[in-house]
């Protein structure tokens, strides 16, 4: 008999168990839902009004106001895919330490880093992936240019690369609270983290200080590519792609698997249980 | 009198000591507060690059040239640091619903003095720890700066940076106040949040924001909780208006202190504590 768990069933388990449980409450799912589609609609608010300065966000960069709502789009879908599946365990898992609950984790016979990541979805979450398909659709109707079939069929697969590379760095970061006892700052961390993926790379070129950010933020700690990449893929032409950078993003995406993987099984070793 | 003044200043110091417990995690949190604005600046360069075909220089955007952005961004961060509240409204709606509030009604120690001093507490270890990075920053900065202010001008700065203070605790608390009626002030609080995120000026200076929202931001208090003082320290409110700014906001704080009082009466009054 084979007695590997079966990890798409644990999944679909852990998924079913989660929206049964958001709907026993489905006012608060409603509101929750209702309060991430407002929290991104007053950030349009601040793009548009910055539009109305600027024609385009750096000059001669190929961010126009609608290319730049693509790449709003792709970070709504990455972002909101992140939340609804990583975030609320990554949350979880610091309290997990910090209480002593991670020894029932460990005692149970599947991968322990799946269990942490995956135990809980946020489906409220998700709600801005709808916004986020819609924003993109309204600003290609306003572009002269539409997507070809080999952008279509890359974005999903660079949108994926995108959610493991934020994931990756979320759960190392949750990881760390093992060796600090405690990480309230965890949240506050990866929001200063992310925020630098939120605009496009060429912002940060054109300096000292500017190209040294990109650097780090491209090839050490690879925030600036999860998202570029696939707004790229989706807001120009096949002609303007940066094909290394295409590239690259998936051999970053493995690396930071790899050491996310590395990170967490070495904050495992150094678990110490909290008394009970 | 003096029983009293111990009292308090046993709380303070109490309160002190307990945020020092968990030195790595306030650390780590105090260095990455600087990392948002990096990207606001870059972003800025980007806009004010483009806008002005590459004439940086004397180019201006609502009364604002880039020094005069950087230089904003810092002085609304530092405003920020001294109005923002984390958890507070929260943390009261809590212990109203979870029943820690009894024991404010049998000790004699009031709510809101105690939840005042424990803030305080805070804020001076955040900026005991945070002077070294903020003078940091602000040196290498300098050159966005015209110089330092005339001492009136730094006088009404200070003064708005504690009626700030005052104004976020206080509008916070009587959010958190609201407990005692609807149990759950999540939902209110992401109102205030969302509100607060685009209304207080810490995303953008809000002399940019076109009609009607330009009238908007000036009937409600939040942009004392950013905009304001940043303003002051630019000189971009002077003379009259900035002792009616000033009045205004003295204003505001006694009206909150007036609601927080009322509502923790009634609130009072009307709770019902079950169970042991």
């Amino acid at each position: 008999m084979d007695q590997r768990p079966a990890y798409f069933r644990v999944l679909a388990t852990f998924a079913r168990n989660s929206l049964v449980r958001d709907m026993m409450f489905r006012s608060n799912f409603l509101i929750e839902a209702t309060s991430s589609v407002s929290w991104t609609v007053m950030n349009l608010g601040f793009y548009v009004l910055i539009f109305q300065f600027t024609p385009e966000i750096g000059r001669g960069t190929g961010w126009g106001q609608y290319q730049f709502f693509v790449f709003i789009s792709a970070m709504m879908i990455i972002n909101s895919i992140v939340q609804a599946f990583f975030m609320p365990n990554a949350q979880e898992f610091s309290e997990l330490i910090r209480t002593g609950g991670l020894d029932f984790a460990l005692l149970k016979p599947v991968d322990t880093q799946f269990l942490i990541s995956l135990q809980r979805v946020n489906w409220s979450s998700l709600s801005n992936i709808g916004v986020g398909f819609a924003l993109m659709f309204y600003s290609f109707t306003k572009m002269t240019f539409f997507p070809s079939v080999i952008q279509l069929v890359l974005f999903p697969i660079y949108v994926a690369c995108g959610v493991a590379i934020f994931y990756s760095i979320m759960f190392s970061l949750a990881a760390t609270s093992i060796w600090l006892g405690r990480n309230q700052a965890l949240y506050n961390f990866w929001f200063y983290i992310t925020n630098f993926s939120r605009y496009p790379m060429e912002i940060y070129g054109g300096s000292f200080a500017g190209d040294a950010l990109r650097g780090v933020f491209t090839f050490v700690v690879p925030v600036l590519i999860a998202i570029n990449i696939p707004a790229q893929l989706m807001a120009w032409p096949l002609s303007e792609q940066n094909w290394w950078l295409v590239v690259f993003t998936l051999v970053a995406t493995a690396g930071s698997l790899a050491a996310c993987r590395w990170i967490f099984q070495r904050a495992l070793l150094s678990y110490r249980s909290a008394s009970s | 009198m003096l029983a009293r003044a111990t009292t308090w200043w046993t709380i303070l110091r109490i309160s002190l000591e307990e945020r020092l417990v968990y030195r790595g995690d306030f650390a780590i949190g105090t260095l990455m507060r600087f990392l948002p604005i990096v990207t606001q600046i870059f972003l800025w360069l980007a806009v004010f690059d483009a806008a002005s075909r590459g004439e940086i220089e004397g180019y201006e955007i609502s009364g604002y040239g880039y020094s005069d952005m950087v230089a904003y961004y810092l002085l609304a961060m530092v405003v920020r640091a001294f109005s923002s509240m984390p958890d507070l409204a929260l943390g009261i709606a809590l212990s109203i619903r979870n029943g820690d509030i009894k024991k404010f009604m049998i000790q004699p120690i009031d709510l809101v003095g105690f939840l005042l001093l424990t803030r305080i507490a805070h804020k001076l270890v955040y900026y005991s720890v945070a002077i070294g990075p903020f003078a940091l920053v602000f040196y290498l900065c300098r050159g966005y700066f015209s110089g330092w202010p005339d001492p009136d001008i730094m006088a009404s700065f200070c003064l708005s940076l504690v009626l700030g203070f005052l104004l976020g605790f206080f509008m916070e608390a009587a959010i958190g106040m609201m407990g005692f009626w609807f149990l759950e002030v999540s939902s209110l609080l992401f109102v205030y949040m969302l509100f607060n995120f685009f209304f207080s000026g810490q995303m953008f200076p809000l002399d940019f924001l076109p009609a009607p929202w330009d009238t908007l931001f000036q009937l409600i208090p939040l942009q004392y909780l950013a905009f304001f003082p940043a303003a002051i320290f630019l000189g971009k409110v002077q003379g009259p208006e900035l002792v009616n700014g000033l009045l205004i906001e003295a204003g505001w704080v006694v009206f909150f202190i007036l609601v927080s009082r009322v509502a923790l009466r009634r609130g009072m009054n009307r709770y019902s504590g079950y169970g042991g």
